[in-house]
């Protein structure tokens, strides 16, 4: 790999710091997409500032009706985690199918939402759970956040903290793994709360959003009957070697289906 | 830049550029070539190796972020001429063929252990082992290799 300076702050503060002097600088966190993506030469940085021991870029723990899980968490630790199980099993389920046990270990909820990869995981949870996304700087609802493929609302050299998801009655979700890069073809998370179902779909388009059509049918009938007629217009998603776009828009609705019996 | 690590138990401290690899360390500064390198793009698991107990792609972390961690790689697990209870299962249930991909291998059962315990049952190896390629064997020993492996270590464990 081409080299850079690495920097390996404890605060935030001294982490803002080494970006804003470090010319093109990266934050990295568990480094599973960034460092394949400097090994590739899409990305050049010329200094990495370290997350990895900042403090209060850690924790889970429930305030009122959202669930708090800090940026630097894995997505193994989310999988096990008690707490994230007992609030909302949905995200449990959703972490077990990132990547794979190894990857698991190392990337994170900062890292994921941060890049936006429009076929990544976490962009629908998010999405489907209305969660807010704390930075150095302030806050942001998911619905403001995701910007379209690899664009989030985040500045430049600004650090996401935590999560907070809205817990639902009831959420789940599926997806139809890309059997080699484990990133989903198409991914579905549905939520179900006392005063609306919000549906959030990945890897289908240029970058995650919330299916309506199927959000108003579940409103009124959440169930898998309820969006049997339901179709997603094929004319804003991803054709490429993979899938075409109608075929991802019927998988989307056969995930949806998967997704509401998960949460049921 | 100074990175202070233990590698199988004995703490060095090593000056790296910061590019580099966790793998390229292991292998091209401290002849530990066990590790090996199969796809670099942290899909074919080859360059498995334990830090502070977990299973890691070492081609997709840079030694720099391993500062102060203890790392275990293939060379590390057999107690002198005794093979730790994993290795000694891949060779008596053949867990291999061109044993390029069995170091990784090795690493993941441990960490199916780690994490599912000693009585592990198949179908949890063989979904567990999703990030690691053999191109051989078609994994069927691999996963009875793992699956023995993990008893051995419960039993020894117990012991």
């Amino acid at each position: 790999m081409r080299d850079f300076a690495y920097a390996r702050p404890a605060t935030i503060a001294d982490a803002a710091a080494a970006f804003s002097g470090g010319g093109e600088a990266a934050f990295i966190a568990g480094g599973h997409t960034l460092l394949p993506a400097i090994k590739s030469r899409l990305r050049m940085p010329d200094t990495l500032v370290d997350l990895a021991g900042v403090a209060g870029l850690t924790g889970i723990r429930v305030d009122g009706d959202r669930l708090w899980i800090g940026a630097l968490t894995t997505h193994a630790v989310v999988a096990t985690d008690a707490t994230i199980a007992a609030s909302i099993p949905g995200l449990t389920g959703m972490a077990l199918l990132i990547g794979d046990p190894q990857v698991r270990n190392r990337g994170t909820l900062g890292g994921v939402i941060a890049n936006n990869d429009p076929a990544a995981d976490y962009p629908a949870a998010l999405l489907a759970l209305d969660a807010i996304v704390e930075t150095d700087r302030g806050t942001y609802a998911a619905d403001d956040y995701f910007q379209g493929m690899f664009s989030t609302a985040l500045a430049d050299g600004e650090i996401v903290k935590a999560v907070g998801f809205r817990v639902p009655l009831a959420s789940g979700y599926a997806k139809f793994r890309h059997p080699a890069s484990r990133y989903a073809i198409v991914g579905v998370y549905v939520a179900r709360f006392a005063d609306a179902v919000r549906v959030a779909v990945t890897g289908a388009g240029p970058g995650v959003f919330r299916w309506t059509d199927a959000e108003a049918a579940l409103a009124a009938d959440f169930s898998v009957a309820a969006v049997a007629g339901v179709v997603l217009d094929d004319g804003d998603l991803n054709t490429d070697i993979h899938a075409s776009a109608e075929f991802r828009a019927h998988l989307t609705g056969v995930m949806l289906a998967k997704a509401i019996a998960e949460a049921a | 830049m100074q990175t202070r690590l233990t590698i199988n138990g004995t703490t060095q401290t090593r000056e790296v550029a910061p590019a580099t690899l966790l793998v390229e360390l292991l292998r091209d500064d401290l002849a530990l070539t066990g590790t090996h390198i199969g796809c670099d793009t942290s899909q074919c698991g080859a360059c498995n190796v334990l830090i502070d107990g977990e299973s890691v792609k070492s081609c997709t972390i840079l030694a720099v972020q391993v500062d102060g961690k203890a790392i275990v790689t293939i060379e590390g697990l057999a107690n002198g001429d005794t093979l730790h209870p994993m290795q000694a299962a891949f060779k008596e249930a053949h867990g291999l063929q061109c044993g390029f991909c069995t170091p990784g291998m090795v690493m993941a059962g441990i960490e199916i252990v780690r994490r599912h315990g000693p009585d592990v049952d198949a179908e949890t190896i063989a979904h567990d082992l999703e990030g690691n390629l053999c191109r051989c064997t078609g994994y069927m020993n691999i996963i009875k290799a793992i699956q023995a492996g993990a008893r051995e270590m419960g039993a020894t464990a117990h012991a």
